[in-house]
């Protein structure tokens, strides 16, 4: 099955962002594909390579480049929703990429099942 | 659910689904964005207005006293954006003291039941 995922909520702040990491993970496994991961909202701060967490705690930003290294994931973060925080392509870490929102609406046209993650 | 046009583009069933207040985050006014671009895909896009975010469509909003734009008035815009699917949910507005007079635009006011059967039927549902 064909995955799109959206992501809502900021790294460190709130679950979502973990539960769709872990989601995506347990689908490539699977044999599942992800198209898509797209960040809106407060979830473009998941792509803000200057994030420096501490060393025992999970490295969000690095997973998320980890994924798309190892699966060739898309990781898509608005370009709208980053002007207005600071997340341009000055900051943005390896495997990210900033697009429009119409990359979402594409990813929920091509996929099978478009996951939501966030309030 | 989606179908196969005749020039091979794919149309499907989708709706934004709105459950915020549309001031003490920023979740409505991105939302907002993201229906406007979904109209420009050719999509069958359906707007609901539930929980809280029916408050979104309330009248008389005065946001500027907070520094915060007032987003209202572009509801009124979507229809010449080819939205026209508009559904709040009834038992959202009555809990809340709301009556369909009390928006800034027409809509189409649904029981909860049959917003879910209506979501039920969606291909893709954007929420926030």
């Amino acid at each position: 099955m064909k995955f799109a995922i959206l992501v809502n909520e900021g790294p460190f702040n709130h679950q979502a962002v973990d539960t769709a990491y872990q989601f995506a993970r347990a689908a490539l496994a699977r044999g599942h594909e992800v198209l898509r991961v797209f960040f809106y909202y407060d979830g473009v701060h998941n792509a803000h390579r200057h994030s420096a967490p501490q060393a025992d705690e999970r490295n969000i930003v690095t997973r998320w480049s980890k994924l798309a290294e190892e699966h060739s994931v898309d990781l898509a973060v608005c370009v709208a929703a980053g002007l207005r925080r600071g997340v341009t392509e000055a900051v943005i870490a390896p495997g990210f990429r900033i697009t429009g929102l119409g990359q979402l609406i594409e990813a929920g046209i091509d996929a099978d099942r478009t996951m939501v993650f966030g309030d | 659910m989606n179908e196969q046009d005749t020039d091979g583009t794919v149309t499907k069933r989708f709706m934004v689904v709105n459950r915020k207040a549309p001031h003490g985050t920023v979740y409505a006014l991105e939302v907002l964005e993201m229906v406007l671009i979904s109209a420009m895909f050719d999509q069958d896009v359906h707007v609901a207005f539930l929980d809280d975010g029916v408050w979104q469509l309330r009248r008389g909003q005065m946001p500027g006293v907070l520094e915060m734009k007032d987003f209202s008035k572009t509801y009124r815009a979507l229809e010449g954006y080819g939205v026209e699917k508009i559904y709040v949910e009834g038992e959202s507005l009555a809990e809340r003291g709301l009556s369909e007079q009390d928006l800034v635009i027409p809509v189409e006011v649904i029981a909860r039941a049959d917003m879910a059967r209506l979501m039920d039927g969606m291909d893709v549902v954007l929420t926030a």
